[in-house]
């Protein structure tokens, strides 16, 4: 039934929207839009602390949840009423099963959470959201504020496991075992390390094609040093033969450069080229470009300084000489 | 351009070998590319057999239609973005200038009014007339508006009412609120560095310490999270990658891990990008993820990198470009995410910009075009060779490049109109906490916002 026909509202004049007298982007509202927000309008105007207010706003919420000026009016009337706060747990939580891409929804919960200082219930609710849709970015954000803010850390690894065993592809997983472990244990323990440069690898050679394994191996190692990991460049040339992937190649080419940063060898420099070469022309041509600017960049960088002086070039005029200048 | 068209990659017989390698481990992750990769697969074979000549076309007239329409009326199906009707000004005027379709000057009058009627008494613009003001809508209100470019859509703006509604929504640590009692996450910064530059408010006080906040949402995969902690994410490394540009900072990140982390996007089957490592493709990307080429080109020539390209973004142009082109048309106007999906305003809009990039190379006085299919699919160029002018005048600090995402006359237009304006004093109050509770006053103030 619409408001206007309700006799309990018949002491508020509907405010229609103010789109003036040449509208642009009209959106051809149902009558049950236009009838609700219009006593949205209403009570905004009027600053309405009442129940019928805080029973309207759910109305248009789920006419429009990303309507945040309805939100912020909500959580005015929460206050203002002294609602029941468990109660509307209960309300977001249905909300946003209903809708979980949505930010308002959680921006919701995390005020709610907050303002109950109980977040008892996040971790489950959450891991239930998941279930239905592992990647859902607003859900791990909202499971990072919680975890972060009330200290939960210590079974997220856990969580973090079993997910991975569902889908091991889930980028948004492998995120979280960086959060987890960076803001617990860290990464400086060679043993820490170690432990996750073997759970790397051995989800590697299960699935060597899977690009945040590899991005993940990369993303712990280039800080410290990719080749400063005793036997891992030996270990990644051993599985090259057998479990060979573009991520593979690409991992070499970041090990020899941190070799060479360490240590000008042409032999390492050559080898990097080379693989570039392999990745531009045949094995990641999507990636062409990059992977010749990388070359060329690498070369650049690392040109022997004993070949250039023999050519009775200056180190620093070569790459102009080579761009033409 | 004259003589056989180019062959199209999508077509040679190495594109069948760039399917998703699954290893045989089965997992959601895999099945979904598949299913995207197979649906893909119809949409070149059915290509192949209609057409003997591959000359991928852009569909001009039905998209113009299709905005036209748009820019008036607009189903119910579009309640759900009520509370965003200035984006869908923006996303419809930008599509219409990337198109070089004129805006009839009493269209171009009446979305000036709308906007007006939707910009807050307090400052900044709202989703509608009546809501309150959010960073978003003001970016798109904005950015409609400098598209429109004339006296009476700058004049619209309230600039000191502006700076008010940016303080309003900074945070002591950098970052920046969506709205009052609002969420935090990279988009507010790109948000308010694009609006504040463009309209002249830009003061280096109103953007202390959002350079290291966003900085920290670079994460170990090398892009960037919508806040520190959270997966790297392409319309989040977009905002925060351009904000910087815009601060003039964009060198305080990692820029080869930045650069490595969206080459990689960029989806060997498909040729159009993904949001994320190990999720599908999406059109939208295509101006998200490539638009950030363009912007580490410049960083990265700043820095003073002798080994860039001087024809080529580095990303496959012609991939992305058939993939917008033969995916993500629909065929009454309008483009879409991906094969089967809806068309919507929202991807006409990015997929075209994602195009307009493909086209169009171009650093400083360098310009080079690879234009995919017929010559008229050529679209507006979004970058510019403009910014050595304007680095020379003391407030601009970046250059206009698809940081702003609007056609760079208009970007050049609006600068030169605002920077002959002073620079307003604000009233320059840290906003209100970002919670709504009790210690939050301003919060149960603002919602009593008057809006006739």
């Amino acid at each position: 039934m619409f408001y206007r026909d309700r006799k309990e509202w018949a002491d508020l004049e509907p405010v229609p929207q103010d789109d003036g007298p040449n509208p642009v982007v009209k959106i051809a509202y149902s009558e049950k839009f236009s009838d609700v927000y219009d006593y949205f309008r209403a009570l905004l105007k009027k600053d309405e602390r009442s129940d019928r207010a805080f029973a309207l706003t759910a109305e248009a919420i789920e006419l429009n949840a990303a309507n945040y000026t309805v939100w912020h009016y909500r959580r005015v009337l929460l206050q203002a009423l002294q609602k029941d706060l468990r109660e509307e747990m209960r309300y977001i939580t249905d909300i946003i099963e209903e809708q979980p891409k949505n930010y308002q929804v959680w921006h919701h919960r995390r005020m709610v959470v907050e303002w109950l200082n109980d977040p008892s219930e996040e971790l489950e609710f959450i891991a239930d959201i998941l279930s239905q849709d592992a990647k859902n970015y607003h859900a791990w954000q909202h499971r990072q504020w919680v975890i972060q803010e009330y200290k939960l850390w210590d079974n997220e690894l856990e969580f973090v496991e079993k997910l991975l065993e569902e889908d091991v592809r889930n980028n948004s997983v492998w995120n979280q075992r960086h959060f987890v472990i960076s803001h617990t244990t860290g990464y400086s323990s060679p043993a820490i390390l170690d432990r996750e440069v073997q759970y790397c690898l051995n989800q590697i050679r299960k699935a060597p094609h899977n690009e945040s394994a590899w991005n993940y191996l990369k993303g712990i190692l280039q800080d410290r040093g990719m080749s400063s990991h005793p036997g891992l460049l030996e270990q990644v040339l051993e599985l090259k033969e057998t479990h060979c992937s573009p991520y593979l190649l690409a991992f070499l080419v970041d090990c020899y450069e941190d070799a060479l940063e360490n240590n000008n060898q042409k032999e390492t420099l050559n080898r990097a080229l080379e693989v570039c070469e392999y990745l531009a022309q045949e094995k990641d041509t999507i990636r062409k470009e990059y992977w010749l600017f990388l070359q060329r960049s690498l070369e650049s960088r690392f040109e022997c300084i004993d070949v250039l002086l023999c050519q009775g070039i200056s180190p620093l005029l070569k790459s102009d000489i080579k761009n033409g200048v | 351009m004259d003589g056989a068209p180019a062959p199209l990659r999508c077509f040679s017989e190495r594109h069948a070998a760039e399917v998703f390698a699954d290893d045989g481990v089965e997992t959601v992750t895999s099945a979904e590319q598949k299913k995207v990769e197979h649906n893909i697969e119809e949409v070149i074979s059915v290509y192949k057999q209609i057409h003997s000549l591959p000359q991928p076309t852009l569909l001009r007239e039905q998209h113009y239609q299709y905005l036209k329409k748009g820019l008036r009326h607009l189903s119910d199906s579009y309640e759900c973005l009520d509370a965003s009707r200035p984006w869908l000004c923006y996303w419809i005027l930008h599509s219409l200038e990337l198109l070089e379709e004129p805006i009839p000057a009493a269209v171009a009058s009446d979305v000036c009014q709308f906007l007006a009627r939707c910009q807050s008494p307090t400052g900044g613009f709202a989703g509608g007339p009546g809501q309150h003001a959010h960073l978003a809508p003001t970016y798109a209100a904005v950015n409609a508006l400098c598209i429109i470019g004339t006296e009476e859509a700058y004049n619209v703006i309230d600039r000191e009412k502006l700076l008010d509604f940016l303080w309003s929504v900074k945070q002591p640590d950098g970052s920046f609120v969506m709205h009052v009692g609002g969420e935090v996450d990279v988009r507010s910064a790109y948000c308010a560095a694009s609006v504040a530059s463009l309209t002249n408010i830009l003061t280096p006080k109103l953007f202390e310490d959002t350079p290291s906040w966003i900085l920290r949402c670079q994460n170990w995969e090398g892009g960037l999270g919508g806040v520190p902690g959270l997966e790297a994410h392409g319309g989040y490394t977009f905002c925060g990658t351009a904000a910087l540009v815009i601060l003039g900072k964009e060198h305080m990140l990692d820029l080869k891990a930045l650069l490595r982390w969206v080459v990689s996007r960029q989806m060997r089957f498909e040729g159009g990008f993904q949001g994320r490592c190990n999720k599908l493709v999406d059109g939208c990307y295509s101006f998200w993820q490539a638009g950030l080429l363009p912007l580490l080109h410049r960083a990265f020539f700043k820095e003073g990198e002798s080994q860039l390209s001087r024809q080529r973004w580095m990303f496959e142009q012609q991939a992305l470009q058939e993939y917008i082109l033969l995916c993500c048309q629909n065929p009454a106007g309008g483009l879409l995410d991906k094969p089967g999906k809806s068309r919507d305003f929202y991807h006409t809009c990015y997929c075209l910009s994602g195009l307009s990039i493909a086209q169009h190379f171009g650093n400083v006085d360098l310009h080079h075009e690879l234009i995919l299919g017929k010559e008229e699919n050529r679209l507006v160029r979004l970058h510019n060779n403009y910014p050595e002018f304007f680095l020379s005048c003391s407030h601009v600090k970046a250059p206009t490049h698809p940081v702003y995402n609007i056609c760079p006359e208009k970007v050049a237009q609006a600068l030169q109109h605002f920077h002959q304006l002073p620079v307003p004093e604000a009233d320059q109050r840290h906003g209100a906490s970002s919670a709504d509770g009790p210690s939050a006053p301003a919060a149960s103030s603002g919602s009593a916002e008057h809006q006739s």
